[in-house]
């Protein structure tokens, strides 16, 4: 059977809830930093959708999608780079652990 | 192709300052004092490029617009990175790495400007991302400190995040309509359910990094382990180029979702102006403080916003000139104090006027048109600011603004009488001023008694708007 827009809508805004719900209650930085790229990646599959079912003659989902992924890879760069450097200075990745400031 | 240089002549001219920084860095390289003058001639001939010759124009088929309005915002913004430059000396002559400092910065503003004149949802989000993946970069400035790479962490996290947010809702956006362009969205938006949802998304992604209430949790913290640089760069620069960005998304391309956007817009403005005030009495330290300080500004700027006119945008502009002055003014007379007696906090300031009377009469100046007292232009822009937003007719609405500008009366004035009357017996030394500090923070004096008294300024931006 061919999947239609309905399933793949539906896979693509699960996908976001999870990753919606990972950013929100793992403690380790790499896994929120995952659970960032699967919005990320709900997102692409919402816009191939879109594109494929909807608007086949106007690319501009594509585009966005192509945009998207060096986007998110270059955020990833400056994230890791920032965790690194965080673990430089507490000696731990979890979020809990960085807690200088408050209120 | 002439008209090519002339309409992106900002962008270009950011684009050259950041190559020559590169070539520089990866040259011989320069010493710390000479290579900080240079650049501050680059961005002060930058400041003077934004005036000349702006026309308006539309380039690479719609995806990028300049307008009069559009120049001068521009101009706002490299003036206010102009003076966070002169401001900020102290620590940047000790800075190891000066030109990537200024490389990340002017990406970012780079950024901005691109993000102002978007004229598509897709170049919109590029120049989102540009201007705030260096900012987090810049947060982590001070390298070796812990709360510096904290705040550097909350930042990136929560902005990767409502990038996110704002992603899904472009992509129910471009599900719903099939178009991306400003220019053609209008047309064939009605109102309908999914439209709303996807805007309700976008919305959200202002929020955050316009840090209104709901969303605002990561900005205390940023602001406070930053470098004091990066803070007013933050507080400044970029919540007034989002402000830009956020009136005209909502003035023009959905402007047929006005009823929704409306509703929203009245709810975070009064949570933002009273959770913003109820916060800012409590904090002792004073970059804390100016943060939720500006908070409770952004609420003000919000009520402007629902003004849906003419007025509306001309009174938030106006309204972001006069805060560029008045909040650099205030960080600057923080960042001398932190840099050279390493004091942050409130209860430190008490007896400063015996010691420094140019820096008290300075942050005092600024906290009078923060929190909007009549000579100052603080008080001309708040009073746009409601008035646009009385124009909509919601009365109500309006009382509980000016009740809140009653409280924030009371943090402001605290300083104020810390820094007058509180005895101390061991004050802050006496400061050595140094020229360039103190040129810019006269600049912004000068800016904030100005701007209020002369009533060509807001009539002029009136024109443009």
């Amino acid at each position: 059977m061919q999947p239609g827009l309905n399933q793949i809508l539906f896979i693509s805004t699960a996908l976001f809830f999870i990753g919606v719900y990972g950013f929100f209650t793992r403690r380790n930085l790499v896994t929120i930093l995952m659970s960032v790229e699967l919005v990320l990646n709900s997102v692409n599959l919402n816009f191939i959708a879109f594109n494929k079912y909807l608007w086949p003659n106007r690319l501009d989902g594509v585009f966005f999608t192509v945009f998207i992924i060096a986007i998110a890879a270059a955020e990833a760069a400056v994230a890791i780079a920032i965790i690194i450097n965080l673990y430089r200075n507490h000696q731990s990745i979890d979020v809990e652990k960085a807690e200088e400031m408050k209120y | 192709m002439s008209e090519f240089f002339i309409l992106m002549k900002s962008e270009l001219v950011i684009t050259f300052i950041i190559f020559l920084l590169l070539f520089i860095k990866i040259g011989k390289g320069m010493k710390n004092e000479l290579l900080l003058q240079w650049i501050q001639i680059l961005l002060l001939a930058n400041c003077f490029v934004g005036f000349i010759d702006n026309r308006d124009g539309v380039l690479f088929d719609g995806m990028f617009h300049t307008s009069g309005l559009i120049a001068f915002e521009k101009n706002i913004l490299s003036l206010g990175t102009y003076l966070i430059s002169l401001l900020c000396v102290d620590w940047l002559k000790k800075t190891p790495h000066l030109p990537e400092f200024f490389i990340l910065m002017l990406s970012a503003l780079l950024g901005m400007f691109l993000m102002i004149s978007s004229g598509s949802l897709l170049i919109f989000f590029l120049s989102l991302e540009l201007s705030t993946i260096p900012v987090a970069a810049l947060a982590n400035f001070d390298l070796d400190k812990k709360i510096s790479s904290e705040a550097a962490m909350k930042m990136i996290l929560s902005s990767a995040f409502s990038s996110g947010v704002l992603l899904f809702g472009i992509s129910l956006v471009y599900g719903a309509t099939g178009t991306i362009g400003f220019a053609s969205l209008p047309s064939h938006l009605d109102g309908g359910t999914l439209q709303i949802l996807a805007f309700t998304f976008l919305f959200t992604a202002f929020a955050f990094k316009l840090s209104v209430v709901p969303f605002h949790l990561w900005t205390a913290d940023v602001y406070e382990g930053a470098p004091i640089a990066v803070t007013s760069f933050l507080s400044v620069i970029s919540k007034g180029s989002i402000a830009f960005i956020f009136i005209s998304t909502l003035y023009k391309p959905f402007q047929a979702l006005h009823p929704a956007w409306n509703n929203m817009l009245v709810i975070v403005a009064i949570c933002t102006m009273i959770i913003g005030n109820l916060f800012a009495i409590r904090q002792q330290n004073i970059k804390r403080f100016l943060a939720f300080s500006s908070i409770a500004q952004v609420g003000f700027i919000l009520v402007g916003m629902t003004a849906n006119n003419i007025s509306g945008n001309s009174s938030v502009v106006y309204f972001v000139l006069v805060y560029t002055f008045s909040n650099l003014a205030a960080f600057g007379v923080a960042a001398v104090i932190s840099e050279n007696a390493g004091k942050e906090n409130i209860d430190d300031y008490k007896g400063l006027y015996q010691t420094n009377p140019f820096l008290s009469w300075i942050m005092a100046i600024a906290l009078f048109s923060l929190a909007g007292i009549p000579p100052t232009a603080g008080f001309f822009g708040k009073l746009f600011l409601l008035t646009a937003g009385a124009s909509a007719g919601n009365y109500w609405f309006i009382i509980i603004a000016a009740l809140n500008m009653i409280i924030s009366l009371y943090y402001y004035l605290r300083v104020i009488r810390a820094m007058f009357m509180d005895k101390n017996d061991e004050p802050i030394v006496r400061v050595k001023n140094n020229p360039m500090v103190s040129f810019a923070l006269i600049i912004c004096a000068v800016g904030i008694l100005l701007v209020g008294l002369l009533s060509w300024i807001y009539e002029y931006i009136q024109s443009l708007a």
